[in-house]
């Protein structure tokens, strides 16, 4: 199941480059957020702070505190324990290129050292159900290269992934952005489906895409964020004159 | 309007002309790579094959005077004194590129340590030759196909660190953050992920290093000496192919003349049964796709 997560007074830097200023967010458990936005904006940056891949950059700094649950992530666990329960969708494919898809998928939790080979054999159906892959890969597992699959093929076995590992939260950053319209609604369908048991944060710059799949949407602009609401107000009804310029095309 | 079709067609057959050229010079590049080798093979193969027999490979050298012998000793001591230097050089080496590729980023001391391996990569191997013999052999006081090793295993150290390091810098960094996004250790991300994603290429900087000491033999006169007998013992003087093709080569007699031709062949075609035999292992492993 999914879990809440509280954003405090977060703060990001990128050297001297202030990225994300005071940002307070309550993220709803089991629901699908959206945040929205013009182009370094902070919103992928702030995402990353959800599973501390942020600091995985040298020069990067965080302040503030992230509650997943009931754990503050950067006081009571390492960042190795939050990816676990954090996983995390690239806007690009990334699939391992010397893996089979099997592999791939199951990599989460063979490279922590999980062997029980029938249980994995479950968990890598299971996830490739879930991330809608199942059906047009399951004859080819293991003798075919996850790299060897479509754009979009290989982000849904991507999704699998991090299914694999069994993580209570799912960011999404652009997750569709550099797949073909077929693919883009397929992974929207998926979104749809995962929201009843994760908790998922995606990063759009598709406003429609925001406006099918999310519950709430966040604005962000120059590392600020500027609104928070039900998706359907902020589309419909947005409080700042900035967020209204935005939906409306005006600017980004 | 005619003027214009005219000044393009002949514009097109320049552009097919060029690109005649230039593929020309491409091939003419290759001929002119590929040319030596085949002189040298072919060469060693007119001059040592019909000394090739099965003594070769069975029999120890001869004393002066009687004819026949081989070189079983040499080609045995060089696969020992190999072994020992890749046991060295290439955990130490790989060790080294990661370092520089995925710990050390730009900070001083990876800087000064890929400088230290450019700069042992120029040194002269009969400098390694005299360092090891100072530092092992003065210090046992005999000769050894141990301190023979050490110096080969030294000399490629600085290969395997910075083809390692290139190799691992050209994996694209989404796939580390795939590994770690998925909560994967940093070093076992780095080991099973990185370095397998790069390893045809780090195998490929392996080999190299491997076949440019298997020919060395310079350092070898300080420290494995050469023998004339049968050993194995890392704790005494060993042959090796390319001392014994020296000390052959240099003798006045033309039946040893014969087998130097001969050792250098088999040392060659060794050299590339090694090399096939380790890129076909991990190829397959490769495809394989196992972790």
């Amino acid at each position: 199941m999914g879990v809440g997560i509280e954003v405090t007074n977060l703060n990001a830097w990128y050297g001297a480059n202030h990225t994300l200023q005071d940002i307070n967010l309550p993220i709803p458990a089991n629901h699908a957020t959206a945040l929205i936005g013009p182009s370094g904006c902070g919103k992928s940056t702030f995402v990353r702070c959800l599973n501390r891949m942020h600091e995985t950059n040298p020069i990067a700094r965080v302040t503030g505190s992230v509650r997943i649950g009931d754990m503050d992530i950067y006081a009571d666990a390492s960042p190795v324990e939050i990816r676990r329960r954090v996983g995390m969708v690239f806007q690009r494919p990334n699939p391992f290129p010397t893996m089979s898809i099997y592999d791939n998928v199951a990599s989460g939790l063979k490279l922590n050292g999980y062997s029980n080979r029938r249980a994995l054999d479950e968990i890598v159906e299971r996830s490739l159900r879930n991330a809608a892959l199942w059906d047009e890969v399951k004859d080819d597992l293991k003798k075919k290269s996850g790299a060897s699959l479509s754009g979009g093929q290989q982000q849904r076995m991507c999704i699998a992934r991090a299914l694999a590992v069994d993580p209570e939260v799912l960011l999404m950053d652009e997750p569709a952005s550099a797949l073909d319209p077929v693919s883009t609604s397929k992974i929207e369908d998926l979104i749809f489906e995962l929201k009843s048991q994760y908790t998922i944060v995606i990063v759009t710059h598709n406003m429609q895409q925001a406006a099918r799949v999310a519950e709430k949407t966040g604005f962000f602009l120059n590392g600020r964020m500027v609104e928070f609401d039900s998706t359907h107000k902020i589309f419909t009804n947005p409080s700042d004159k900035r967020t209204e310029d935005y939906i409306t095309g005006r600017f980004g | 309007m005619k003027a214009g079709v005219q000044q393009n067609k002949l514009r097109s057959a320049l552009r097919t002309m060029v690109d005649h050229i230039a593929t020309g010079l491409a091939i003419l590049a290759t001929v002119l790579v590929v040319a030596p080798l085949i002189a040298i093979f072919a060469y060693l193969i007119y001059k040592g094959a019909s000394s090739l027999n099965l003594a070769f490979f069975t029999q120890i050298p001869k004393p002066v005077g009687e004819s026949g012998g081989g070189m079983a000793n040499a080609i045995v001591g060089s696969g020992v004194l190999l072994g020992v230097a890749s046991l060295l050089g290439i955990p130490v080496g790989i060790g080294g590129g990661i370092y520089l590729a995925e710990f050390g980023r730009g900070t001083r001391f990876a800087n000064a340590v890929r400088f230290t391996a450019d700069v042992l990569n120029g040194v002269p191997s009969i400098v390694m030759g005299i360092a090891i013999y100072s530092l092992i052999v003065f210090q046992q006081k005999h000769f050894s196909a141990l301190s023979g090793g050490v110096a080969l295993g030294i000399m490629m150290i600085p290969t395997v660190t910075r083809t390692t390091e290139e190799m691992l810098l050209m994996v694209p960094n989404s796939i580390r953050e795939a590994a770690l996004g998925l909560g994967v250790p940093t070093w076992r991300s780095v080991l099973s992920i990185t370095l397998k994603t790069a390893s045809p290429g780090v195998i490929t900087g392996c080999m190299l290093a491997f076949a440019r000491v298997a020919g060395e033999t310079a350092p070898l006169i300080f420290t494995a000496l050469g023998n004339q007998f049968w050993s194995t013992s890392l704790n005494e003087p060993i042959a090796a192919l390319p001392l014994q093709i020296y000390v052959y080569a240099i003798s006045p007699y033309d039946d040893q003349h014969r087998l130097a031709w001969a050792g250098a062949l088999v040392l060659i075609i060794l050299i590339v049964l090694a090399v096939s035999l380790v890129r076909y292992v991990a190829s397959r492993g490769i495809l394989k796709g196992a972790s």
